[in-house]
């Protein structure tokens, strides 16, 4: 067995700047990633990260921003904290070399972005992400943090107390992807999970393939709340053939998007006449679309950006990998052509539920980043706002892992003894089939830890060992494929109730077949067939509680559109959707949104653009 | 993809929606007719594999597998096509897939190359497509080899941002500093280069083109100060360092962010002259 104070989950944004932040508090941690660091999603992000560092700019105003984008379901006390704490952690990134892009007096630049009162993106080139990750893995390596790559956790070794709040985490269970190697990891004083994004839930994606979902779906199934897994970011601007992201920078630098008919549809159509193409990323993809959909799209699929006006100098000073992306990957000279764009699945605005220092609900559980959700982004992610989420909420879940106090938290986590309940009415039947298989439990009696880390292991094992024995049966693949398919096509940025229900009985039979998968490739070495047939059951999990969520939230809210109900119904939806393990089967519930923030309440008004 | 509708109104000939799903559908069916006429046209994927564990492939040897040619279609894709669809045991690191995570650099058609980065019909020979692990690599399994000591050398120039002195507040930085490095900032671990270098292949301690670059973007950063420099230099001066480098070119010629590799280790041994010059 391993042991650790602190373990974080996942080697991104998010994890590196967690073991960074444990690390300065004195404990002993280490990084456990399926890839290796620099492999990390994050990598991909181009964009930016906000921060009011400026004269003329504030905090409150980058809070009120992000509220307002978020369409009034983000949680006050933590957009606030979001804002407040995003200058000093972006000069602190400065600060540890990271190469922004310079204004002519040597200060960081920044540039507009999309729903932001002010230009306050600051940004390295069209390649913020990939800085941003190399910069902290240096500081990692610099400190001699231990990084475990190339290892898989598979769960994590909590308590079955029956009452979820109840329980602890006392470690993982990792499977070392070269070796093949079972072993329990406990951790002393916390586990983070720091997964990232679940977008291969979708098939037409932004994201890594690596991104499944896998610390989402294990703290769900240890007793964790998901949190409005329904609201998925849609980037307006994505590669149609391959879902490869074109910066919202593109945009923000004056990049125009026109149909068919060489009109700029973002004004001439009256989508956001103030705004144009700077409006939120959820209505420039359905504007998008709907352009698509009366007629005016190029192959009947997506429509053009164009940055050649912006000139040669400028492209190369800001944009220049924008130029290599539409070349490799859609043959496209971006100097000489406008680039084709489309909609695709970009972002998990929802999450596991934590509080502002990154704890869930059970004890020695924190979640940040990308798969957690403590509710910054609410029904919609404003661009520029991913960044500094990893770096603000992954040093404070990493220092108070590690025994910092950072005070009461103001927002509650966990199921209340009497909550909203929904009991969501459906054709389909949900949640797991067959023994444990799909199912979670709490992990075992509380005994010592690590106890419970052996038995988890001991869990994972016989997992593991009847997924290798098994001689023939169904493959990962092809039910992964059906329900990235089925998620594309019905709940995607257009969503109507016969369709999500449609997606449920998808889900269900998908979870049937699951049942009988079997590892066609035996050996211990490498085994990706295995570890892809493990993430096949996360991705599961991850598409039920998204589509529920979806069906169930009967408004228009963010980035989640509902034929049936074309507005926002703030009397009844100023709240957020849980959903839970419960016996089996997920429970939907509900908790009011947090609109009080230090100063202020934020009065939600319409959106205009 | 997206064929959902924002609203359904009743077909008509009218209805733009309508007109638009009904083109879809024929340009479907005409990609349908024209794969099955063309049935034959394949991409024949020679796949190097191994595994230390299983009897049958502990033999290295090439499979072959016939992938249905699609427009844009890149290795990467006809590798995972194979993978999806024929055997599922088939083993390669990849994950962003947009060249940014710098996975899956593979030996494709003789030279080092990411997989996600190439297209099919880019290849002089798109017929037949040989896929191999990077060379002078220990191989693992199939595709995958160890990385460990790519990971090391560049583990062993410090490649972190270091300074003399603990900045207080925003440190500035000329646009032109930040130029110069830029290039060098660029590096995604891939570890093409290294497999590409003859030196690195012959001298296993040789810091190679990735560590070395690593070096020069932390030693022209103007905001680490002069002292840090120094030892930097003295670092990338070692026995193994930049004057191992015999100026073949193969790293730049290729590494998939087009760093000019070669050029970086020809300035770092100006400076290293320079420098020592100081001394006389």
């Amino acid at each position: 067995m391993y042991e650790h104070d602190v373990l974080v989950v996942g080697a991104g944004g998010a994890g590196l700047r967690a073991a960074i932040a444990a690390h300065e508090e004195g404990a002993d941690v280490a990084l456990v990633t399926k890839l290796h660091p620099v492999r990390s999603h994050t990598g991909a992000a181009e964009g930016g990260i906000n921060a009011a560092l400026r004269n003329g700019d504030s905090w409150q105003d980058h809070a009120y921003d992000t509220m307002k984008g978020s369409d009034y379901l983000g949680d006050a006390p933590a957009v606030e904290t979001l804002a407040q704490d995003a200058p000093e952690n972006v000069i602190q990134l400065e600060n540890w070399g990271m190469p922004f892009s310079r204004e002519d007096d040597g200060r960081v630049s920044q540039r507009p972005f999309g729903g932001l009162s002010f230009p306050r993106t600051t940004y390295a080139g069209a390649e913020t992400g990939h800085h941003l990750l190399h910069t902290l893995y240096e500081q990692v390596v610099k400190r001699g943090i231990e990084v475990y790559d190339e290892w898989y956790v598979t769960n994590l070794a909590v308590t079955d107390e029956d009452d979820p709040n109840e329980r602890s985490c006392h470690g993982i269970v990792g499977y070392d992807v070269q070796t093949g190697e079972l072993a329990g990891f406990r951790a002393n004083d916390g586990v983070i999970l720091a997964t990232g994004g679940m977008g291969q839930v979708f098939d037409h994606t932004t994201n890594a393939v690596a991104n499944t979902g896998d610390g989402v779906a294990m703290a769900y199934r240890a007793g964790v709340p998901m949190e409005d897994m329904e609201f998925i970011q849609f980037h307006p601007t994505t590669l149609p053939s391959t879902g490869v992201l074109i910066s919202e920078g593109v945009r923000g630098e004056g990049g125009i998007l026109y149909n068919t008919e060489g009109e700029r549809f973002m004004f001439e159509y009256g989508y956001a006449t103030n705004d144009g193409e700077l409006a939120s990323r959820d209505v420039v993809a359905r504007a998008e679309l709907t352009e698509v959909n009366e007629g005016r799209g190029f192959e009947d699929e997506y429509v053009m950006l164009d940055m050649r006006h912006l000139g040669e100098e400028r492209i190369l000073d800001r944009l220049e990998n924008i130029l290599h992306l539409a070349e490799d990957f859609e043959g496209v000279d971006g100097l000489e052509e406008p680039m084709p764009v489309k909609p695709g699945h970009h972002y998990a605005m929802g999450g596991i539920e934590t509080d502002e220092h990154g704890q869930t609900c059970i004890d020695g559980l924190y979640a940040v980043g990308e798969c957690a959700c403590v509710s910054v982004h609410g029904g919609n992610r404003l661009g520029g706002n991913a960044l500094p989420e990893l770096i603000v909420f992954g040093k404070r879940a990493g220092s108070h892992a590690a025994g910092r106090d950072l005070g009461e938290p103001k927002i509650e986590t966990g199921k209340p003894a009497n909550p909203e309940l929904e009991d969501l009415d459906t054709t389909a039947s949900l949640g797991t089939v067959g023994d444990d298989e799909a199912a979670a439990d709490g992990g075992l009696a509380a005994e010592d830890p690590e106890t419970v880390v052996d038995a988890a292991v001991e869990r994972e094992d016989e997992r593991i060992t009847r997924l290798l024995e098994k001689d023939e049966g169904t493959q990962h693949a092809e039910i992964r494929s059906d329900i990235q398919k089925t998620m594309t096509a019905n709940v995607n940025v257009f969503r109507e109730e016969d369709a999500l229900e449609e997606t449920l009985h998808d889900i269900r039979d998908a979870r049937e077949r699951y049942e009988d998968v079997y590892v066609a490739d035996k050996s211990r070495t490498f085994n990706t067939d295995l570890q892809h047939t493990l993430e096949t059951r996360n991705i599961l999990d991850i598409a039920e509680a998204l589509t529920m969520g979806a069906l169930a939230r009967d408004e228009f809210r963010g980035a989640h559109w509902r034929k049936e109900h074309q507005e926002r119904k703030d009397d009844e939806w100023l709240k957020h959707t849980m959903v839970s393990w419960n016996d089996g089967q997920p429970e939907l519930w509900y908790r009011p949104v947090i609109l009080d923030g230090e100063n202020k309440t934020y009065e939600p008004k319409e959106r205009s653009y | 993809m997206s064929t959902q509708s924002p609203d359904t109104q009743t077909e008509s000939e009218t209805d733009p929606q309508a007109e638009r799903l009904e083109r879809k559908e024929e340009r479907a069916d005409e990609a349908a007719s024209s794969t099955t006429e063309t049935a034959e046209d394949t991409v024949e994927l020679k796949v190097f594999r191994y595994d230390p564990e299983i009897a049958d492939k502990q033999e290295p040897r090439f499979d072959t597998f016939h992938v249905p040619r699609k427009q844009g279609m890149t290795v990467l894709d006809a590798l995972m096509h194979a993978r999806d669809h024929f055997d599922s045991s088939l083993t390669f690191r990849h994950s962003c897939r947009q060249a940014v995570c710098g996975s899956d650099a593979l030996f494709i058609n003789g030279s080092q190359r990411l997989g996600c980065q190439t297209q099919i019909q880019d290849l002089n020979n798109s017929d037949t497509v040989r896929v191999e692990p990077l060379p002078h690599a220990d191989v693992v399994k199939d595709l995958v080899v160890e990385m460990e000591h790519f990971y090391d050398q560049m583990e062993s120039v410090e490649p972190y941002f270091d300074p003399s002195e603990e900045p207080e507040g925003e440190q500035l930085q000329s646009r032109e500093n930040r130029e110069k490095i830029k290039m060098s900032t660029r590096c995604i671990w891939c570890g093409a280069c290294m497999s590409s270098c003859n030196i690195a292949a012959g001298d296993n301690e040789y810091l190679g083109p990735a560590a070395i670059n690593k070096a020069y973007r932390f030693y022209f950063d103007e905001r680490e100060g002069e002292e840090r420099q120094q030892e930097r230099l003295e670092i990338i001066e070692q026995e193994h360092g930049v004057w191992r480098c015999q100026t073949q070119f193969s790293c730049t010629t290729v590494c998939p962010k087009d760093i000019p590799l070669t050029e970086h280790i020809q300035e770092l041994k100006r400076e290293a002259v320079k420098s020592n010059l100081k001394f006389w």
